[in-house]
């Protein structure tokens, strides 16, 4: 398993935020994070890409243990893609901020050599960014951001890649086009998506969470059952196999159950 | 200059309106073409003055005092090796220390806003100097003023730091804020003090709180050499991790950088940089805001180019303005921190009202 989270729990500031969370991912499987606002989510990832330590359980990237390992040997391991909203890279150009994935591979007297520059350029190839390189980072629109971002990620040779909310405020065309390319890059992905429908159509198996527990998982048909739905999302809908071949996310004519008699949740 | 006035709504259009590709020149030709232009610079700040001295003729002292010549004029001599040298150098120190730790502070708090002169540590600085002068014997002299002063300067630095912190973080915002606040306070105390000050005590205080370089010696300079120039260097190797600050603090943490160690080992060694300038050269404000916005625009934002090149320029920054500072008003001589200060602060204001994220944070 490239990814294995066992009995992970975690607590902010004294009150306990996730309890005996499990999940793993295999060699080459995206696997979906799913739940409500504050279900923890996020919390998960920053377990995983070794941010938060965890009061008990682990997190073992390729078989160690991520808190076993330096922050630089994790970080060759496992890339982020994240929503950080502190962030502000002024002045920096695209290629720069590429090139940021290449800093655990460096010590402090590291410089990049031709190797660092060819997987800078390669990596915005492969996210169809590289007409961007020599912009300014913060004069390009969000989809395009979040393309480079993935870029940086995969200039970091990760073997596990976290995504949180990688599609959030974008329009629907950047949303597609983004998930092709987590697709294409064969990485092993751990991904917290907001939308459901998104979610369904990345991910091999998605994972469950609902008040820092898992509560359930495994591929997406047999796991996002409507029951399921209306008791973590408080939702009425189905998740089934259309005829052309791609599962969607239907919701129903009343998703609240407000105007029916007998609400969904009892 | 662009004016870059976009309306606060939304992330910049994609395409058009975009600047244009950076070409900027190799990092060491640049540094090449700028340490040139520095040290001719600090050949005519040594040539100039209340008594004028020919440019052949400066560099012919310089030179002899460098190889252990003689047969210079030996009062051209005395004016230019014993005041003029030591105060241009001191002049270039203090600004790539203060530009320096510009670059730095910046970074820490990802906010291009920060400059030690808005942290109050110059008003630390004063504080500091201005009870050692009424308090201690006058026997402690001039290294016991300077040592207070950098106390004060690094003292006024941890409260902003500490008061500026939210849930064990740095709050940009509450960063400038506490440092405002520091400032007034710690003037406060010193306005106080200045009241029972003799005239002689008061001249020094105006010292503290302007800036000087005019009082340079031989023996004030090994030391604060030594300490800005390896702290620049020392700042120089972390420059690819000072990068990865700018994405945030979580996304520096995915890239293997342990966030909190880096800022408490940057805040340190930007408190020694700007106590070990102020404790030698007063508090010359801005200096820390200008240079590192003037080379960011022109060259760019990756600290591995930002660093050297703001230590640099800094250098030639100051030792401009302190030209500038006694040459405006032959033979009189007006105090650097005036004209730092008079630069500084519209570029302050021009570049708040330029860079809209700051309305986001």
């Amino acid at each position: 398993m490239r990814l294995t989270v066992e009995d992970l729990c975690v607590a902010l500031g004294g009150r306990p935020v996730l309890h005996d969370v499990t999940l793993d991912a295999g060699e080459r499987e995206i696997v979906g994070l799913v739940g409500p606002n504050g279900s923890g989510k996020s919390t998960v990832l920053r377990a995983v890409y070794r941010s938060l330590r965890p009061e008990r359980g682990a997190v073992r990237v390729c078989g160690d243990d991520v808190w076993r390992l330096s922050a630089r040997q994790a970080a060759c391991r496992t890339a982020a893609v994240l929503q950080d909203a502190t962030g502000n890279p002024v002045g920096l150009s695209v290629s720069e901020v590429v090139a940021m994935g290449r800093t655990p591979h460096h010590g402090l007297l590291g410089r990049d050599d031709a190797g660092d520059h060819r997987a800078v350029r390669e990596a915005l190839a492969a996210c169809t960014a590289g007409h961007l390189a020599a912009r300014e980072f913060t004069s390009l629109s969000g989809g395009e951001r979040q393309r480079v971002l993935l870029a940086r990620a995969l200039v970091q040779r990760p073997r596990l890649l976290v995504l949180d909310e990688l599609t959030n405020h974008l329009d629907i065309r950047a949303r597609f086009e983004l998930l092709d390319l987590v697709r294409s890059t064969g990485v092993t992905t751990l991904a917290v998506l907001h939308d459901l429908d998104l979610a369904v159509r990345l991910c091999d198996r998605v994972v469950v969470l609902h008040e820092g527990e898992v509560v359930a998982s495994g591929p997406v048909l047999e796991t996002l059952t409507s029951a399921l739905l209306a008791e973590v999302f408080g939702v009425a809908a189905t998740v089934r196999r259309h005829d052309d071949g791609v599962v969607r996310v239907t919701y129903a004519a009343d998703p609240l159950g407000t105007a029916a008699p007998t609400p969904v949740r009892g | 200059m662009t004016r870059a006035t976009a309306p606060v709504t939304r992330r910049p259009a994609p395409a058009p309106a975009d600047p244009k590709a950076r070409a900027a020149p190799p990092l060491p030709l640049l540094l090449l073409g700028l340490t040139l232009a520095l040290l001719a610079l600090m050949l005519v700040a040594v040539g100039v003055g209340s008594v004028s001295v020919p440019p052949d003729e400066t560099w012919r002292v310089v030179l002899a005092q460098l190889t252990g010549g003689t047969g210079t004029d030996p009062v051209h001599t005395q004016i230019i090796w014993d005041f003029r040298v030591p105060r241009v150098l001191l002049a270039a120190l203090a600004g790539t220390g203060l530009a320096v730790a510009g670059v730095v502070l910046q970074a820490v708090v990802a906010n291009p806003i920060a400059d030690p002169y808005v942290l109050g540590v110059s008003s630390g600085a004063a504080l500091g100097a201005v009870l050692a002068l009424s308090f201690l014997p006058l026997t402690i002299g001039w290294i016991g003023v300077s040592s207070a002063a950098f106390l004060g300067a690094v003292l006024s630095a941890g409260l902003a730091f500490l008061l500026g912190r939210r849930a064990g973080r740095l709050a940009p915002t509450r960063l400038v804020l506490s440092g405002v606040a520091i400032g007034y306070l710690f003037l406060a105390a010193t306005s106080y003090l200045q009241l029972r000050a003799t005239p002689g005590e008061l001249r020094s205080v105006m010292f503290w709180m302007l800036g000087s370089v005019s009082g340079a010696s031989w023996q004030q300079l090994p030391v604060a050499a030594t300490v800005i120039l390896t702290t620049t260097a020392a700042l120089v190797l972390l420059a690819r991790r000072l990068n990865t600050l700018l994405m945030g603090d979580e996304s520096a943490t995915a890239l293997g950088v342990d966030v909190h160690r880096l800022r408490a080992v940057l805040l340190v060694l930007a408190a020694l940089l700007t106590g070990t300038v102020i404790a030698v050269a007063g508090g010359i404000g801005f200096v820390g805001l200008v240079v590192p916005h003037l080379v960011r625009l022109s060259c760019g934002g990756d600290h591995r180019r930002l660093l050297p090149l703001a230590a640099v320029t800094g250098a030639v920054y100051l030792v401009a303005v302190d030209l500038l500072s006694r040459t405006v008003d032959r033979p009189n001589e007006l105090p650097i921190g005036i004209f730092t200060a008079l630069f500084g602060a519209p570029f302050f204001l021009w570049l708040l009202r330029r860079n809209t994220s700051l309305d986001a944070a």
